[in-house]
C-alpha cells in the first residue's frame, strides 16, 4: 500500500514538474509564442484523439463523429463563459458533461451495430450536430459564428503561457485518469469487448452495456477537449468541426497505434507540429503529408505503438532506483 | 437436487429445425455426455442453454445460487453466466492479444465492487480489491500449470494450454456447472488421456456439474455417467456409457445401416 501512495505522488511531482517547466519556458521566451500555440493545439488533439482511441482503440468500436461531440462542447462552453458568466474551470466541466449526455442519447441506438456500420452511423451524427449548430443561430451564431470568446486570460503577454498550462494541464489528468481506467477491471471488461463479444458475454460481462459505457466516458472528453478549443481560439464556427476534423483524430489514432496512449499522445504532437513544419512547402503540402501516412501504414500497419505503452513511473524507477529493480512479476504482469 | 431443466426446446433457422423437442435435466454433480455426428445440432444446443439464441419453443430452468429455478430461456449469456453457468467454445475463444492474466482476470468482473471512480482515482479500495483478485486468478493459474506463463499473451501459448487457459477462465467465473463444447478438438491420445484426468480432477475440486459435447468416443465413454446421443435435432438415446454402446440407433447413426449382407 505505502508503494502505491509513493508511486502515485511520484507520478504527480513528474507531471507537475513537466508542466511547470514547459509553462515558464513559455513565459520567458525560450520557446516562442507560434511554438507554444503550436503545442497547446497538439495537447487538445492529443485530449479528443485519446477520447476517440478509447472508443475505438481500447474498446474497438470505430466511431467518425468525435467532431461533432467537441463541437457541442466547445459552444456549451462557450455559452456557459459567455452568456451564464461561470469560470473557465466549471464551464469546461459542464461542456464535457453536456457532450456526455450526446453521447448518451447517440450511443443507445447505435452501439447496437458493429464495425463500418457503426462507423457510417456516427458519422451522420457528427454531421447531424455541426448542421444543428449552423441553425441554432441564437445560441451559436450560426454560419457566421461565434465571436468574441474570452481567452484564458485577458493579459495578452501572460496569454500563451497560460493557455499551455491550461491544456497541458488537462491534457495530463486525462492522460491519467484514461490509463488509470484501462489499467484496471472495468479497463479489462473494455478490452474484452473488442476481443471477443462472444467470449466476453460468455463471461458474464454485459457487452452493450460496457460499449455504452466507453462511449459516453469517450464523449465526455472529447467534449472537453472542445471546451478548450473555445477559449483557446475565441472563435467558433461549425466548419471547424466537419468531418476532416473526425478524420484527423483517426489518423492520429491509427498512426500512434489503437489502444496504445503513449502512441496517442506521441502522434498528436508529431502530426500537429507536422502540419505546420509543412507550410513552408506551401500547396505541395497536402500531398507530402498524406504520402508520409501512406509510408507509415506500408511499413507499421499496427501504428507507432501497436498496443505497447511506455510508463513513465518505470523509465523513472529504471533512472533513478536501480535498486528497487525486483519489482514482482505480478506488477510486471499488471502493468501490460 | 436438479441444477438444470430444459423443456421440449426447438430451434428454427428458416426453414431448418436444427433442433426439436429436445429434453433434458441435469442432477447436482453429474457428468452428462452430449454426443452425435456432425451437424446434429449439439452446439445449437449448447447455444440455447447458454443464451446465445433463443429456443423458438420450449423452456429453459436454471437452479441459482440460492437454488431458486429461474426461467432463463430468454435470458442473455451474460446474465445466465453471472446465474452460475460458464462454457467453453469449440474454436478457443481466447482473448488473444491479453494476457493469460488479463484473461483469468476479466471472468472475475461482473463481482467487482470497487466503482469507476476507485479505478479513475485510485482509491485504497482499488488496490484492494486489484490485489485480491490477482491472487485469485495466479491461484487458479496454479492450479492449470500455467502459472509461469501468466504475463504471455494468449495467442502465444501453444493449443494444448489454449484449451486449458480456457477451462480455467470458464472457471473463474465461479460456476456450479460448466458446459464444455468438444474439449479434445484437436489433441492426440495423450493429450486427451490428460484433459480427462484434468476434468475428474477440477470436477472434484470446484464441485461442478458438467455437461459435455465430444466427438472423442474414448473420452466420453471414458468419464461420464450419463449420454444423450443426437441426431439430425432428435434425442435418438439416452442411457449409460455401456447401454449406448449397445443401442442399434446409435450405431446406425454413427455407421450406417447394414444393407443386403444377408441376401
Amino acid at each position: 500500500m505505502k508503494k502505491n501512495i509513493a508511486n502515485g505522488l511520484t507520478l504527480a511531482a513528474i507531471a507537475v514538474v513537466f508542466t511547470g517547466i514547459m509553462t515558464a519556458l513559455v513565459f520567458f521566451g525560450v520557446i516562442d509564442e507560434y511554438t507554444a500555440q503550436i503545442l497547446s493545439l497538439a495537447g487538445i488533439n492529443v485530449i479528443v484523439a485519446l477520447s476517440l482511441n478509447l472508443i475505438s482503440g481500447f474498446t474497438g468500436q470505430l466511431a467518425l463523429g468525435h467532431a461533432g461531440f467537441m463541437a457541442v462542447g466547445a459552444y456549451t462552453t462557450a455559452y456557459c463563459i459567455m452568456k451564464l458568466n461561470l469560470p473557465m474551470f466549471l464551464a469546461i466541466l459542464i461542456g464535457g458533461l453536456v457532450t456526455a449526455v450526446f453521447g448518451l442519447v447517440i450511443g443507445f441506438p447505435t452501439l447496437r451495430l458493429r464495425g463500418d456500420y457503426l462507423a457510417i452511423v456516427t458519422l451522420g451524427f457528427g454531421e447531424i450536430i455541426r448542421v444543428i449548430m449552423i441553425n441554432l443561430e441564437q445560441i451559436t451564431g450560426g454560419a457566421a459564428g461565434l465571436k468574441g470568446i474570452p481567452s484564458f486570460t485577458e493579459d495578452i503577454l501572460l496569454a500563451p503561457a497560460l493557455s499551455l498550462l491550461w491544456v497541458f494541464s488537462v491534457m495530463i489528468i486525462t492522460i491519467i485518469l484514461v490509463s488509470n481506467l484501462i489499467k484496471s477491471s472495468y479497463g479489462r471488461a473494455i478490452l474484452s469487448v473488442r476481443e471477443d463479444e462472444i467470449a466476453a458475454n460468455a463471461m458474464g460481462i454485459n457487452v452493450f452495456y460496457y460499449k455504452m459505457y466507453a462511449f459516453t466516458i469517450s464523449a465526455f472528453i472529447a467534449g472537453v477537449g472542445g471546451g478548450l478549443y473555445a477559449p483557446f481560439f475565441g472563435y467558433l464556427n461549425p466548419t471547424m468541426f466537419n468531418f476532416l476534423k473526425s478524420v484527423d483524430f483517426l489518423v492520429i489514432v491509427v498512426l500512434g497505434g489503437m489502444g496504445s496512449i503513449t502512441g496517442t499522445v506521441i502522434a498528436g504532437f508529431v502530426l500537429t507540429y507536422l502540419q505546420e513544419f509543412l507550410r513552408f512547402l506551401q500547396d505541395y503540402r497536402l500531398v507530402i503529408y498524406p504520402l508520409l501516412l501512406i509510408f507509415i501504414m506500408l511499413f507499421r500497419p499496427s501504428g507507432l505503438m501497436g498496443n505497447r505503452e511506455i510508463s513513465i513511473l518505470g523509465l523513472w524507477q529504471r533512472l533513478f532506483k536501480s535498486k528497487n529493480q525486483s519489482q514482482s512479476k505480478v506488477d510486471k504482469a499488471g502493468e501490460r | 437436487m436438479t441444477v438444470l431443466r430444459v423443456k421440449d426446446i426447438s430451434i428454427l433457422f428458416g426453414g431448418l429445425k436444427a433442433v426439436s423437442n429436445f429434453n433434458m435435466t441435469l442432477e447436482e454433480g453429474e457428468l452428462l455426455g452430449l454426443i452425435g455426428p456432425n451437424g446434429a445440432g449439439k452446439t445449437t444446443v449448447f447455444n440455447m442453454i447458454t443464451g446465445v439464441y433463443h429456443p423458438t419453443s420450449g423452456e429453459i430452468e436454471f437452479a441459482d445460487k440460492n437454488g431458486k429455478f429461474q426461467n432463463t430461456t430468454h435470458m442473455k449469456p451474460f446474465q445466465i453466466t453471472q446465474m452460475g453457468m460458464a462454457r467453453t467454445f469449440q474454436n478457443i475463444r481466447l482473448f488473444k492479444d491479453l494476457t493469460v492474466l488479463d484473461n483469468i482476470r476479466i471472468a472475475y468482473h461482473s463481482n467487482v465492487k470497487y466503482k469507476t471512480f476507485d479505478a479513475v482515482f485510485r482509491t485504497p479500495a482499488f488496490f484492494k480489491e486489484e490485489a485480491e483478485i490477482t491472487k485469485k486468478a495466479i491461484e487458479l493459474l496454479e492450479i492449470f500449470n500455467l502459472g509461469h506463463k501468466q504475463a504471455e499473451l494468449a495467442k502465444n501459448l501453444p493449443y494444448g494450454e489454449q484449451r486449458k487457459l480456457e477451462i480455467a477462465r470458464a472457471l473463474a467465473t465461479q460456476p456450479k456447472l460448466l458446459l464444455l463444447d468438444e474439449p479434445a478438438a484437436g489433441m492426440n491420445p495423450q493429450e486427451t488421456q490428460d484433459l480427462t484426468q484434468l476434468i475428474r480432477f477440477i470436477r472434484e475440486k470446484f464441485n461442478l456439474t458438467i455437461l459435455l459435447i465430444e466427438h472423442d468416443v474414448s473420452l466420453v465413454m471414458g468419464i461420464c455417467e450419463r449420454i444423450i446421443v443426437l441426431d439430425y435435432g432428435q434425442t435418438i438415446a439416452e442411457g449409460t456409457p455401456a447401454q449406448i454402446s449397445q443401442d442399434p440407433r446409435v450405431i446406425k447413426a454413427y455407421l450406417g445401416e447394414e444393407v443386403g449382407l444377408h441376401a
